[in-house]
């Protein structure tokens, strides 16, 4: 029985960081109703800079919020010049950009970089091993995680930023007319997105390891959680995020086998879509003819 | 829309074609081979989003099923290589059409979603032990080099390259045929303007669904003719990069006509050889960048540049 | 008698159609002025062209004086213009207290948004009941008496409604009516109040345009223009 339970806590500890990239996913599809293809590249750049800077010698917590702060910038910047000048595209061209920059980021991180693994440090030393059942980075992750969610989550229900960006996200137009700048509210969200994948990415690391690959299955994960949870509510993202990532390893452990596991997620991506396009906790939407 | 066959191109090209193995060494007669095929795969492609709107991220996959149906037969049933490709094609065609069934459900970023799922899961799915007997699993399956029948004065390499060019007239035949009927008609107006299509009495996710099935028929038999033509299937050579690679290549060459699809692969086979004396990152930048360069410059390709020029010319003519 | 508000000669344009011929009106300051006009005459595109949203215009467009013909809608909120849109413009799932908030977003004196909150609920006693209510379950009527509410809450200089009657109940038109006009009263408000209802409309403005096919066919008194029978057989329709 203490098997299955290392199942679980261990889903919840790897559900956290596709709670996180979930997260992302969604406050910028509901800001845009885009797929943020790039999540991951973003993510795994940011994880790349921070790594850069400990080879600087800089400490660990200096260095995580240094690449925090930077990646915000990032995604701020990446709005501006790359997704704004082709919002309302066809979704050929939105999703050609998608993939460009996917691409791009990659090689740039391989180019900059190599492809050679490299390992990343975890700040959790033993005094974090409060069970048996999961390791020291594994308790860290969760608090970690726990604590940014409640971070954003508050920044959304408490500050007047916050309930303009949800109010942009919703109607774009009567936002205008109480003065929300809409698109600033746009590049903030990028922005908000590019943080909380740095996040995911730095916890991901001492795990996955760094590559400029690293966040390929987590981010199919990440999508898979955030059409669970319903891509247009955030706290579903990150109940999706914890339900796919127990499923993962449950399944994986008992079901079909540890190679299997991609399928699950994809098993998941189109099973939602099909059944139940809103998700666990999203709402229906009806488009207008 | 290219409809007419612009038979002042179209004859040149296939002499140069039907020379080209003779006069070239055995390795660019193989890389001519792929160019081949890639433009088999891409014309698949541009049936599915040039002409009927759908944008798939995991054609990977049923290039994957092509190859690997090639490989098994030829490996495990002694199937001749030719009468494999009937069976990639078919196999394809289902596998399309069943992934495109909920059409109406998958669409536009959601479509694209659930296929890059697809192509990160085919490896997996690949590798998996319970598929290792026909598979081969990580180490995949090696095949024996065809041989040229012998009455015809042609090598192994060059009989290979005419019997893919033999193939791939045909299915560029039946494309045309598809795209200037009234089937070509009514996926692009499903593209254009799906709800009038629709009040118009057209069965939208039927046509949908078949042109799915239909691209991924092209995609496996492009697979399965790679697999003859490199002797080798591996689960790796069949990641994520292999559909991000097609995607490039049907942008790139041009997406809303069928000659798209030989640009985007002399695109595919040549310039990442010319970016890789750079670095071996660089056909990656070089890939993104000109996708981004074709997004703002030149959203139908290099396809579509030839009809901007000429009218361009047209214009100042008057 | 000063002017919140004056547009003179404003074209508007949809894309290539022209939708408004040099239209020029006044709202005077503390007064209500009434567009009035049948469907399609254009009332809501003038509004929209005052914002500068939507519609590309030329012709000048001023505000207390201030040219705000290149402003952006944004900024034209900033200045002190509160919109009231078609549809009422609500955030239906956020809450009441929400859209509140969301209309002091851009208000220039803070220090009595609390004081404000007070008034709003004391001319809608309705909306203080509900204030922790989602906007999209209350009914038509509380859901304009909101959009109301959230656009007192900027303190605008010029109030902009278009068409507050729509879709409601003749007694709830009465309600929000006279509220409209204590507000008016009381607080001095500015309105350019757009209205196919143009009993109600007339009731209690000042001032009235007739709007037809863009162009401007009609303007005075409003009690004067309501009592001219032949007026309004032509043009209000009895």
């Amino acid at each position: 029985m203490s098997g299955l339970a290392l199942q679980i806590l261990s889903g919840l500890a790897t559900g956290g960081i596709y709670a996180s990239i979930a997260l992302a996913l969604v406050m910028i599809y509901q800001a845009t109703h885009l797929v943020n293809f790039a999540q991951g590249e973003m993510a795994m750049l940011s994880t790349y800079f921070a790594w850069m800077l400990f080879a600087g010698g800089m400490g660990y917590w200096q260095v995580f919020f240094l690449t925090v702060a930077a990646s915000f910038l990032f995604g701020m910047v990446i709005e501006r010049i790359v997704i704004r000048p082709i919002s309302g595209g066809s979704v050929l061209s939105v999703i050609t950009v998608f993939i460009a920059l996917m691409i791009i980021m990659t090689s740039f991180a391989g180019w900059v970089f190599t492809f050679t693994i490299k390992s990343f440090p975890s700040p959790f030393s033993d005094c974090w091993k409060i069970t048996p059942l999961l390791s020291p980075h594994e308790v860290g992750m969760i608090a970690v995680t726990l604590a940014m969610l409640a971070l954003v989550f508050a920044f959304f229900r408490f500050t007047p930023v916050g309930l303009a960006m949800r109010a942009a996200a919703l109607d774009p137009v009567a936002s205008r007319l109480v003065g929300i700048r809409v698109s600033r509210m746009l590049a903030l969200g990028w922005g908000l997105a590019g943080a909380v994948g740095a996040v995911a990415g730095m916890m991901a690391a001492p795990i996955v390891y760094l590559d400029p690959h690293m966040m390929g299955g987590i981010l199919i994960y990440g999508f898979a959680a955030a059409l669970l949870g319903g891509i247009n509510n955030p706290w579903g993202a990150v109940l999706g995020g914890l339900i796919v990532g127990v499923l993962e390893n449950v399944c994986g452990t008992y079901l079909v086998g540890t190679e299997l596991k991609l399928t699950i997620a994809l098993v998941l991506i189109v099973g939602v879509l099909l059944l139940r396009p809103a998700g666990l906790f999203g709402k229906p939407t009806v488009t207008r003819v | 829309m290219q409809q007419s066959l612009n038979l002042k191109l179209i004859v040149p090209l296939a002499l140069v074609a039907l020379v080209l193995p003779f006069v070239l060494e055995s390795y660019q007669v193989l890389q001519f081979t792929m160019v081949i095929i890639l433009s088999i795969v891409l014309a698949g492609l541009i049936l599915l989003t040039g002409f009927n709107g759908q944008v798939s991220l995991g054609h990977g996959a049923f290039y994957a099923i092509g190859a690997y149906t090639a490989a098994i037969l030829m490996n495990g049933a002694g199937v001749p290589y030719l009468a494999t490709l009937p069976v990639a094609a078919l196999l394809g065609l289902v596998a399309g059409y069943l992934f495109g069934l909920p059409a109406l459900r998958l669409e536009g970023h959601y479509l694209a979603l659930a296929t890059f799922a697809l192509a990160v899961a085919t490896p997996q799915i690949l590798k998996h032990k319970a598929l290792e007997p026909w598979t081969g699993g990580v180490q995949g399956i090696i095949l024996d080099k065809p041989e040229p029948p012998a009455w015809l004065p042609v090598d192994a390499d060059q009989w290979l390259y005419f019997v893919c060019l033999f193939v791939a007239a045909l299915l560029f035949l039946l494309a045309w045929n598809i795209v200037r009927g009234k089937v070509g008609r009514a996926i692009t107006a499903i593209r254009d303007q799906p709800i009038a299509a629709v009040s118009m009495g057209i069965d939208a996710a039927k046509y949908k669904s078949i042109t799915f099935g239909v691209s991924a028929m092209y995609t496996a038999v492009g697979g399965a003719l790679s697999a003859i033509v490199t002797q080798f299937v591996a689960p790796d050579s069949f990641a994520i990069f292999l559909s991000i690679t097609f995607f490039v290549g049907m942008v790139v060459g041009g997406v809303r006509s069928l000659a798209g699809a030989l640009l985007g692969a002399l695109f595919l086979q040549f310039v990442p050889n010319l970016a890789d004396e750079l670095s071996k990152a660089a056909p990656g930048i070089v890939f993104g960048a000109v996708l981004i360069g074709c997004v703002y410059l030149m959203p139908t390709g290099i396809a579509g540049l030839y009809g901007v020029l000429t009218e361009k010319v047209r214009r100042l003519r008057r | 008698m000063s002017t919140v508000l004056e547009m003179r000669k404003v074209n508007a344009w949809y894309g290539a159609t022209q939708v408004l011929h040099e239209v020029s009106l006044a709202v005077g300051e503390g007064q209500i002025t009434a567009l009035l006009g049948a469907n399609g005459a254009g009332k809501t595109t003038t509004l929209r062209a005052i914002c500068n949203l939507m519609v590309r215009t030329t012709g000048s467009l001023a505000l207390l004086g201030d040219d705000i013909s290149n402003t952006v809608t944004e900024d034209i909120v900033r200045l002190g213009v509160a919109h009231v849109p078609d549809g009422r413009g609500t955030f239906k799932s956020l809450t009441v207290e929400e859209n509140l908030k969301l209309g002091a977003y851009a208000r220039a004196d803070r220090a009595t948004i609390g004081r404000d909150y007070e008034r709003v609920y004391g001319y809608f006693p309705r909306l203080a009941e509900r204030r922790r209510q989602q906007a999209g379950t209350l009914s038509g009527g509380e859901q304009q008496m909101l959009a109301i509410s959230r656009a007192l809450m900027l303190q605008p200089k010029l109030l902009l409604l278009d068409e507050p009657s729509f879709g409601l109940a003749p007694i709830v038109v009465r309600e929000i009516f006279s509220i409209l006009k204590s507000i008016n009263a009381n607080d001095g408000v500015s309105m350019l109040l757009v209205e196919q209802n143009a009993n109600m409309a007339l009731k209690i403005a000042h001032v009235a345009y007739l709007l037809e096919t863009g162009a401007v066919v009609m303007s005075g008194d409003a009690g004067a223009i309501a009592s001219d029978e032949a007026i309004r057989r032509s043009y209000l329709g009895h």
